[in-house]
């Protein structure tokens, strides 16, 4: 375990420091000698042992949660809950080999993709600046936040019926409730950010001889940056939320109108494909934004 | 780099001044009737009991706080509000989180308008001469707490101030980065020849450091007394276990002491003290307190 590179290594490490700490800068002095290929995956897996732990675990209780399903279903268990029409892990496996090939199921994923794309990013577009803007200057946030307070407890499913009125077409009615769905979050986020950025930073930069507009680009915004972040997040998930209840009631495609058709037509192993399919899709776009923000706030990563 | 080497410059003169903050049950006072100058490339501390203004003060030079009545004024020319020509360090640090300590050293350039290249330039030159050229790239979040105020301190000085203002700027050190932090101020007040205005708590730092020393009074704060340090420079680390030295410690120490009971509604007395069975282990009681 402890080889004489490890060892070494650690007592190097810890003068270094040590010098950092008190006086001028040293430069750091790489290592004498590459150490063998052997020293660094052993290295590497004691710094990783935790995180190798953790993926361990995952995929361990991934495959127990399969196997749990399997026989839920192949014995038809009935225990409160019924199990006798829920398809097997298999017969769904099944039906996602078929739907990969099927345009028609690409096109339901692609359409619902578009709608929160569109949703999501407006509601971006218009969130995150009005937040900003709320935030730094009260007369707007006296004006906007009353009527904000009123429309935000009202889910976005509520506005069905109204946006089928108010809008021409249904894909613009979808697109809508999307929008609004991950509005509020977004702007409700925005505007904590703004709420708890540190007026020293502030005074840091006024007396750097910043102006108004700079700090508003150089302090309060980076500032709230975590927070729009946050926003964002919640948003993004919202907006499934609301995208998959609006293509269920009004919508003609998406993959949300492919779950419930799917149960009209009593093509089981289809519900279990659609819901595992906006699980991915929502997973997929919550890591998106979250290497966003990694890419925007180095800062913030590790 | 040619406006950083300058004759000396930075006359701060503070007169009548008084600040009083508007609550429900009234006015409250703060700081009353107060005069303090700096004189240009002068080191001057401001010390006091906590709670007595001395912030407050130091926040009206700043700008960011306007006097009640009497009048702030830089080289003859009245503080309306912040401005690059009063730099400041506090005691947080307040370094941008998300610039990296160059990025941070450049901001008072950038907001002048300074082309890139050449702030890229004056920053690193300024961060070689505090010892954090290797950490250029580093975010301050990474960087120890005696590294991110040499940061504040670099950064507050990189536009060339005629001020240079510190709000008990090694407050949050430990005592040995403390010592080491005194004495990179002390050499890049001689450098820039800048005037100093020192905000602590720390009577040792304000006699380590100044040429003087205003000691304030307990709430509402005035000015109990100026104490000029006639100690020679360049002061060693040595000189604080002088005669001289530790006759100015004391004198301070009796005139904090006094202040700091009154702002304890003089409950607290030396009988209390003894009757609380504090063991002084051959201290006097003003050191213990």
């Amino acid at each position: 375990m402890s080889s004489p590179a490890l060892l070494r290594h650690a007592e190097d490490s810890m003068p270094a420091t040590a010098i950092a700490e008190a006086g001028p800068a040293p430069a750091v002095t790489p290592p004498a000698t590459r150490p063998s290929f052997g020293t660094l995956a052993l290295r590497w897996y004691r710094l990783n042992q935790g995180r190798l732990r953790a993926t361990a675990i995952g995929i361990i209780s991934l495959l127990a949660f399969l196997l749990v399903w399997h026989l839920l279903t192949t014995y038809r268990v009935v225990f409160f809950v019924r199990f006798t029409n829920v398809p097997s892990p298999l017969a769904v496996y099944a039906s996602f080999t078929k739907a990969i090939h099927d345009p028609k199921f690409l096109l339901h994923i692609a359409l619902s993709c578009r709608r929160i794309f569109i949703g999501f990013s407006l509601a971006a577009i218009v969130g995150v600046p009005l937040g900003l803007i709320m935030g730094r200057f009260k007369l707007v946030h006296e004006i906007i936040f009353p009527v904000a307070e009123v429309l935000r407890p009202i889910p976005a499913i509520a506005w069905v019926p109204m946006a089928i009125m108010l809008w021409p077409t249904n894909e613009q009615s979808i697109v809508f409730i999307t929008f609004l769905g991950s509005f509020f979050p977004i702007l409700v986020n925005t505007l904590h950010g703004m709420s708890l950025v540190d007026p020293v930073l502030v005074r840091a930069a006024q007396c750097l001889g910043a102006r108004e507009r700079s700090i508003f680009r150089e302090v309060y915004f980076p500032a709230s940056l975590p927070h729009i972040f946050t926003g964002l997040t919640v948003g993004m998930g919202v907006a499934w939320v609301s995208l998959i209840a609006a293509e269920m009631i009004s919508g003609q495609y998406g993959i949300g109108y492919f779950t419930w058709e799917a149960y009209s037509l009593v093509q089981y192993a289809d519900i279990a494909l659609g819901m595992i399919a906006i699980g991915v899709l929502g997973l997929g776009s919550s890591l998106l934004i979250r290497g966003a923000g990694q890419l925007v706030m180095p800062w913030r990563s590790t | 780099m040619s406006e950083m080497v300058a004759s000396p410059k930075g006359h701060i003169e503070v007169k009548n001044f008084s600040l009083a903050y508007e609550t429900i049950e009234g006015a409250v006072q703060a700081v009353t009737d107060t005069q303090i100058h700096v004189k240009p490339g002068e080191f001057v501390s401001i010390v006091g009991p906590s709670g007595c203004g001395k912030s407050t003060l130091l926040n009206a030079v700043a700008g960011f706080l306007k006097p009640t009545t009497g009048i702030v004024t830089v080289d003859g020319e009245r503080v309306n509000g912040p401005s690059a020509e009063r730099g400041m360090v506090f005691q947080q640090y307040s370094l941008f989180p998300w610039k990296t300590v160059r990025e941070n050293v450049e901001f008072g350039l950038k907001m002048r308008g300074m082309p890139r290249s050449q702030r890229e330039r004056a920053a690193r030159t300024l961060l070689g001469l505090a010892g954090l050229e290797a950490f250029e790239k580093h975010y301050p979040e990474k960087l120890s707490g005696g590294m991110k105020q040499r940061v504040g301190i670099v950064r507050a000085l990189a536009t060339g101030p005629k001020v240079l203002l510190l709000d008990e700027p090694f407050g949050a050190l430990d005592a040995q980065t403390r010592v080491i932090m005194q004495q990179i101020l002390t050499n890049m007040w001689q450098r820039l020849k800048i005037s100093v205005l020192f905000v602590t708590h720390d009577i040792d730092e304000a006699i380590f450091l100044s040429d003087r020393v205003y000691c304030m009074t307990a709430r509402p704060g005035s000015i109990k007394a100026e104490i000029p340090i006639p100690l020679e420079r360049p002061r060693q680390q040595s000189m604080m276990m002088s005669s001289e030295f530790l006759a100015l410690r004391r004198g301070l120490m009796s005139l904090i002491r006094e202040e700091s009971l009154k702002a304890m509604g003089g409950e607290i007395n030396d009988m209390g003290m003894q009757g609380l069975n504090i063991e002084l282990h051959g201290h006097s009681l003003a050191d213990v307190i």
